[in-house]
């Protein structure tokens, strides 16, 4: 199973990513933002977090029509899998393939911390290894978290079970406490906590692994 | 030609730094602010001949985000 991550100038959670997926067995390959084609036969794209860009404009603006983006679009229009944490998710929804946009935290201020995060679908690759329900503990480290998406599309992201994790207590101001949302498809996700982030015992939570495991685990078998 | 470009949030959109300077003007003393809207000024300098509907291609693509944020240009 092949993926890639993604490179910005900026991003700060790459390496991270790479070694969640590789622990999790994929092939990983970095992709710098300059690059216009994926690796040949790249089943699963990581946008990872930091600050692309240096969050100049807005968070992912300028990000999301790098080159690589462009054939990030294209790869998920093909029905390839996409995987967008925290500046990744801003990323994801700046070029459209998520709805609704992630604002400045309500609080105002960067929050650092481990959340609470419930897992409201197990219906999908990234979140199988789940069982709805689930209460995971996972860190965020965000400005900008705060997600906002009009009634209309939050109202469809509910009938359509895309709603993939929420806070169990909100701490951005996110509306509907929405921590991940995926696509149409359920082959795109974007969250803001780092999942990457909670896979090892030093980390003081492992609760990220099983994402990786299920999406690398479905993707080695398609 | 030079373009300016104002980006505000949307109405209905919630501006928690718009809150945040309201609520400094108050602590300063100064009464009656009953709401403030922070948003953000574009200016472009332009090749002569750009047309409208390009400037506006830009503000749909790159410079605002239309899902929570409005746009004025304006030529000067």
């Amino acid at each position: 199973m092949k993926a890639a991550v993604v490179v910005f100038p900026g991003s700060n959670c790459d390496r991270d990513m790479a070694v969640a997926l590789q622990q999790a067995g994929a092939d990983v390959t970095m992709v710098w933002h300059k690059d216009h084609d994926l690796p040949a036969g790249v089943d699963l794209v990581a946008v990872p977090g930091g600050f692309s860009f240096g969050d100049y404009l807005r968070c992912g603006a300028i990000a999301a029509q790098s080159p690589v983006c462009q054939a990030v679009v294209a790869h998920a229009g093909r029905g390839g899998y996409v995987l967008g944490v925290c500046n990744g998710f801003q990323v994801l929804t700046e070029t459209g393939l998520l709805p609704g946009a992630l604002m400045r935290n309500s609080g105002l201020k960067f929050v650092c911390k481990s959340v609470g995060l419930n897992v409201v679908t197990s219906d999908s690759a990234f979140t199988a290894g789940y069982t709805s329900g689930d209460v995971l503990s996972v860190p965020i480290a965000h400005h900008d978290g705060n997600y906002f998406a009009d009634e209309d599309t939050r109202a469809r992201l509910r009938s359509e079970d895309r709603i993939a994790f929420t806070y169990t207590a909100n701490p951005n101001g996110a509306m509907d406490d929405i921590a991940g949302i995926l696509s149409e498809n359920r082959r795109v996700l974007g969250m803001m906590p780092h999942p990457e982030r909670a896979i090892d015992r030093l980390q003081g939570s492992t609760d990220g692994q099983a994402l990786f495991r299920a999406v690398v685990d479905q993707l080695a078998h398609a | 030609m030079k373009a300016r470009i104002h980006v505000m949030l949307k109405n209905g959109v919630l501006d928690p730094q718009g809150e945040a300077v309201r609520h400094a003007l108050g602590t300063l003393g100064f009464s009656g602010v009953n709401g403030v809207r922070q948003g953000k000024v574009i200016e472009l300098d332009l090749a002569e001949g750009t047309t409208e509907d390009t400037i506006q291609a830009m503000c749909e693509k790159l410079l605002a985000n239309t899902v929570i944020e409005s746009y004025r240009i304006e030529m000067i």
